[in-house]
């Protein structure tokens, strides 16, 4: 299996009034051809700010990437200019977006926005690209693609404008699909009907996808690997199915615990206690500790940062005395 | 006798220019006893925020009535109706567009325990803004603070105090955690839970999600196309559903299969 993306110790913090924020502190994954890695958080967490980083995409100033490394291929993503972004992003790495209402230009005909891509990074004429974008619609399952893409994106539902999106991330055919949170605004079944189109195409394609969302549910349905980010840090990764079997970190048990799915009726629903911590002014030691029982508290690391360590095979997660459950 | 029943209502908007008639919802009956939870089902379009507007009585019907208490909703002239739509409130989905940014958390509060309680003292005021507050778990010592200052499920929290202000007997809860992240969605839920059972309210909760309905609701209705397809039971529903439309919702959430691993 080959490695599209490598991250390691990703760090990238922005320097706000309030101080040093650190957003994402020492984040490494992998991700593999023609497999989904997930990361999953909730708000805060640093997952989008981590995908955004990759691209060149978080404002410097205020931001900052502080140190590590992105290997895409041979090239460094961190050590490109922007120039050098340019021709990459929307062609080898494309994105697509939550919320398909706004990140659609109103003002302009779906064909335009689809066939942008082919314009920019192969030079293709108008007419040509044009003929691409109807078969791209087609292959995301628009119905009469040659009459709606003559069509604005005020005329297409919100699960259509999402396939809108993945046409025209899919049609310059890129190594690796970032997706942020695409179904988070979606209804059940058109969910379901985008997520299998996602699949469908990277089975057919062999495109590398990384999915963010909050949802792990979703996670459990599309996903390969998992990343589970925590205050900016990575507290656990692991195959999926070994994820939803054995959860080994507190944060990742509790997340799983406040499904509501999961959960008897007439029972109070499990909440975590707490709220996320401030980045700005993190705890040193474990991040997860001011909201652990009193108990596991007393054992959580306080003086330094808990590191990752393999605790079954492909299986990681904190090394916090508090935090880990091991067998 | 039922708390709130909607007999026959059918909205249908007229025709214009460029548009055909359309009928949003067709001949929708429901009845919701006192302190019930009644789930309301369905994909975006199928017309579940068009009924709650009319149950708001902010959509006329064209057919159909709507009973509260066995009185009928429609035929209140505008003061009445003034005084009765107090007795109906909502929480909306995204709490970060329906708080106005301007204003305070005692301004927006104090603006809806005024509209059933008219004029009142400073300190009456106070004291019922600091209640509204620690009912729904919100420190009252911030009620000088704007929305932009609070987090995602605390301004969910401001806005469901907003809708307690004018004591309302029915809260219509349109997609209210849907915008939430899964832990701050249970804090949320519990919250709507125990306001119910403590302050006797009856709440419509409108959803997409399946997993949050079938732990909230006592009893579910599935829309499609502005009909309700199935009622029921919410255990019966979603275990054993009859109709297609409710059985292909089913398939398509994935939190219910995680259920199962």
């Amino acid at each position: 299996m080959s490695t599209v993306l490598d991250v390691q110790d990703l760090k990238v913090s922005f320097h706000t009034r309030n101080g040093v924020v650190r957003a994402v502190d020492g984040v490494s994954f992998k991700v593999e051809k023609g497999k989904t890695t997930g990361i999953v958080g909730e708000s805060g967490s640093g997952k989008s700010v981590t995908c955004y980083s990759l691209l060149g995409l978080v404002p410097m100033p205020p931001g900052r990437i502080e140190g590590g490394s992105a290997k895409f291929g041979d090239v460094d993503l961190l050590k490109l200019s922007e120039k050098e972004l340019q021709r990459i992003r929307g062609s080898r790495i494309s994105m697509i977006f939550q919320d398909p209402m706004t990140s659609l230009n109103p003002w302009l005909r779906v064909g335009t926005q689809v066939a942008e891509p082919l314009r920019l990074h192969e030079g293709l004429s108008k007419s040509e690209a044009w003929k691409r974008a109807v078969e791209a619609l087609r292959e995301v399952g628009i119905p009469d693609p040659e009459k709606r893409i003559h069509q604005y994106p005020h005329e297409f539902s919100g699960g259509m404008r999402q396939r809108v999106m993945i046409a025209m991330a899919l049609i310059t055919r890129p190594e690796l699909l970032i997706a942020d949170e695409p179904t988070t605004a979606l209804d059940v079944t058109i969910q379901k009907q985008v997520l299998d189109l996602i699949r469908d195409l990277q089975k057919r394609l062999g495109i590398a996808v990384v999915f963010i969302t909050h949802d792990l549910a979703v996670v459990s349905e599309v996903c390969d690997y998992v990343n589970v980010m925590y205050a900016g840090r990575l507290v656990e990764a692991s195959p999926v199915q070994e994820l939803f079997a054995r959860p080994r970190h507190a944060y990742t048990q509790a997340l799983m615990r406040s499904i509501p799915a999961l959960q008897r009726k007439g029972e109070p629903l499990y909440t975590i206690p707490g709220l996320p911590p401030d980045l700005a002014n993190l705890p040193s030691g474990c991040a997860f500790r001011p909201r652990q029982t009193p108990e596991r508290q007393a054992l959580c690391l306080t003086d330094r940062q808990p590191p990752l360590v393999e605790v079954s095979p492909g299986h990681w997660a904190q090394d916090c005395p508090g935090c880990l459950i091991r067998d | 006798m039922s708390f709130l029943q909607i007999q026959d209502a059918t909205v249908t908007f007229p025709a214009r220019r460029g548009s055909e008639a359309f009928t949003a919802v067709k001949g929708v009956s429901l009845s919701i006893a006192k302190g019930e939870i009644l789930g309301l089902v369905g994909e975006s379009g199928c017309g579940k925020s068009t009924l709650s507007r009319a149950i708001m009585q902010l959509q006329p019907l064209t057919a159909g009535r709507i009973l509260l208490e066995g009185g009928d909703l429609s035929k209140l002239d505008s003061h009445q109706l003034r005084m009765a739509r107090l007795n109906f409130q909502m929480v909306f989905q995204d709490p970060y567009a329906s708080l106005n940014p301007r204003r305070t958390v005692f301004s927006t509060l104090t603006e809806a325990v005024r509209a059933r309680t008219g004029k009142l003292p400073k300190e009456a005021l106070w004291e019922r803004v600091a209640a509204l507050m620690q009912r729904v778990g919100l420190n009252p010592d911030f009620a000088l603070k704007y929305p932009h200052e609070f987090s995602g499920g605390q301004r969910q929290r401001i806005a469901i105090a907003r809708a307690l202000g004018p004591d309302p007997r029915l809260l219509i809860a349109d997609e209210p955690v849907s915008a939430l992240d899964v832990s701050i969605q249970s804090q949320i839920i519990n919250l709507l839970l125990n306001l119910c059972r403590d302050l006797g309210l009856t709440m419509l909760f409108i959803s997409h999600d399946l997993s949050v309905v079938r732990y909230i609701a006592d009893r579910v209705a599935v829309m499609q196309n502005g009909q309700i397809v199935e009622l029921g039971e919410t255990g019966q529903v979603l275990t054993a559903p009859q109709h297609p439309y409710t059985q292909k919702l089913l398939e398509a959430a994935p939190a219910l299969r995680l259920a199962e691993v």
